[in-house]
């Protein structure tokens, strides 16, 4: 058989295992399975384009690829699952840049290919390839960086920020059109990737700490239309439907984020969230809470018959997962009903919960979405909310000054009684006062979530 | 590249969109950061073509581009298939 047939019907066979990955990797049973699959789908493709009768150079690739399989195995055993979200903004770069310089290197050839004149379709596919790789590439660096906390988390805006971005954007549209009218000027095109990388840092910059789910998961869909960029560059079908599967899944992670923070993709990218305190705090200073200690909070707890834990990011923080759940374990063994709500924004990265306590060995079916549990809160007798804030705080329903006004949150108000696990009365990460922590069936527990609740866990064993 | 070509290649983004929607539609929250991070490995598909570009003799500033896109790409991939894995290994239903 012809070696180019074989090659493209090989690129089918793994464009169609990509989808049946993805398919399978959206059911819990199926999923570990659906990610192998896609792995060999990976494999296939990357073993055919070596037998391509234009890669000569094999011993280069094969070190290239040995190396960056050691260090991204390594990396991958070694991160911790609260830093998920850092590694996925990484990789998101990577691939971003990836696709810069593919784009880039294939330009370089066309270019200085004597006789041969680059045509218009495929200089259009370059340039684009090159804006888009380039944003998702120093984007994704600026986010990576904001979540490790190497560069400040809050939201950095200087008047005319978004001018400035207009412009930028204006002038590289008209950099590309100059390039696919005259693509032999280099200069031209060296300005359109400069540009792109500085849009890229400008872009993510002004978007607060709080907004990182909805920015990594958008970045991650600019990653996949990167990738399908470069299929039209190279003409290479199996580049385009992958990076499709992954444009649009993280577009509809990026919409189910907006949705659970009530806010418009605009408004989030227009950034600043998290600095308006505004007409919100003036209740703030009023709020008196009522204080409870843990001897109170076991035998609270031992009187319970139904408890729903509301886990936020400062759980994982305090690293409180492990004792939460020998807590669980506890009170079912006293025959008190356990579960847990996970609003869809807990954590930093969509399902960013869920993992954290999986890797706690809590049972997945014991994890429910917030539409699913909102109306149980009323038949529970305890919510135990642990380093959770912004994702409880009822001034979403009540108070329309709130800047989280509308945003949809877990009604533990509802609850007969309210235990908030928390370090101090500081505000969560939106910035915002809490008023919950008023309400007369709220009860605070000060302190570290991790020795407090290992404290309750020694109490209630006790009883 | 020609127009008809193009217009193939057009034909083919647009339906394995709509693939694309239709089945992460369906992926429940839970299973939201392993998506993110296995779709991410599948986004390093660009290892296609940093092979392709890395590969051919000649033009020493193209190849230096594609081994540096390889190695990014590599990174990528791998690193996104074991993480989610490992965070798929993690996930078990009550005993």
């Amino acid at each position: 058989m012809d070696l180019k047939l074989f090659i493209q019907a090989a690129y089918l066979l793994a464009s169609v295992l990509f989808i049946v990955g993805i398919k399978m990797l959206g059911k819990t049973t199926t999923a570990r399975r659906g990610n192998t699959l896609s792995a060999v789908a990976m494999l296939i493709a990357v073993l055919v384009t070596l037998l391509d009768s234009q890669v000569l150079s094999f011993t280069e690739i094969f070190i290239t690829i040995l190396i960056g399989s050691a260090v991204g195995t390594y990396a991958a055993q070694k991160i911790e699952m609260t830093q998920m979200p850092e590694m996925v903004g990484l990789l998101n770069g990577f691939g971003g840049a990836s696709s810069v310089l593919v784009a880039a290197s294939e330009y370089w050839r066309q270019a200085h290919n004597d006789g041969l004149t680059m045509d218009a379709i495929v200089a259009v596919t370059v340039v684009l390839s090159v804006i888009i790789g380039a944003i998702t590439f120093t984007g994704s660096m600026v986010a990576f960086g904001k979540l490790r906390g190497l560069i400040n988390g809050h939201a950095i805006t200087f008047k005319g920020q978004h001018l400035i971005n207009a412009i930028i954007l204006l002038v590289i549209l008209v950099l590309s059109v100059l390039v696919v009218l005259n693509p032999n000027i280099e200069i031209w095109m060296i300005g359109v990737l400069f540009l792109g990388l500085l849009l890229g840092v400008l872009v993510v910059i002004p978007i607060g700490g709080a907004d990182m789910p909805v920015v990594i998961s958008l970045l991650n869909s600019y990653s996949g239309i990167a990738a399908c960029a470069t299929g039209f560059v190279l003409n290479n079908q199996v580049l385009i439907i992958a990076g499709a599967l992954v444009g649009t899944s993280g577009i509809i992670l990026t919409q189910i984020m907006c949705k659970a923070m009530n806010r418009s993709l605009a408004n989030v990218l227009m950034g600043g969230f998290g600095q308006t305190v505004g007409t919100s705090s003036t209740s703030g200073d009023d709020i008196v809470v009522k204080e409870i200690g843990v001897e109170e909070t076991a035998m609270l707890f031992d009187s319970a018959s139904s408890v729903i834990i509301v886990p936020g990011y400062g759980m994982a923080v305090a690293q409180a997962q492990h004792v939460v759940k020998e807590l669980t374990d506890l009170l079912e063994k006293k025959n008190i009903k356990v579960k847990f709500a996970i609003h869809p924004v807990a954590g930093r990265m969509p399902g960013h919960m869920n993992v954290l306590l999986a890797e706690a060995n809590i049972p997945y079916d014991k994890l429910i979405e917030m539409d699913e549990i909102n109306d149980e809160f009323a038949n529970t007798d305890i919510a135990l909310v642990i380093g959770a804030n912004d994702v409880v705080n009822p001034a979403a329903h009540t108070n329309p000054q709130s800047p989280i006004f509308g945003m949809p949150i877990l009604n533990v108000d509802k609850a007969r009684t309210v235990i908030v696990s928390k370090r101090s009365m500081n505000a969560g990460y939106a910035g915002i006062e809490n008023e919950l922590f008023g309400y007369p069936n709220c009860l605070m527990l000060f302190g570290d979530a991790k020795s407090t609740m290992a404290k309750v866990v020694g109490e209630l064993k006790e009883l | 590249m020609n127009a008809e070509t193009l217009i193939i290649l057009l034909y083919v983004l647009v339906l394995a969109s709509f693939v694309g929607f239709e089945l992460i539609a369906k992926v429940p929250p839970t299973l939201h950061t392993p998506l993110m991070s296995g779709s991410n490995a599948i986004s390093g598909i660009t290892i296609v073509g940093a092979i392709v570009a890395a590969g051919p003799a000649g033009f020493p500033v193209s190849k230096v581009l594609g081994i540096a896109a390889l190695f990014l790409a590599t990174l990528n991939v791998v690193g996104g298939y074991v993480v989610t894995d490992r965070m798929l290994r993690m996930f078990k239903k009550k005993k």
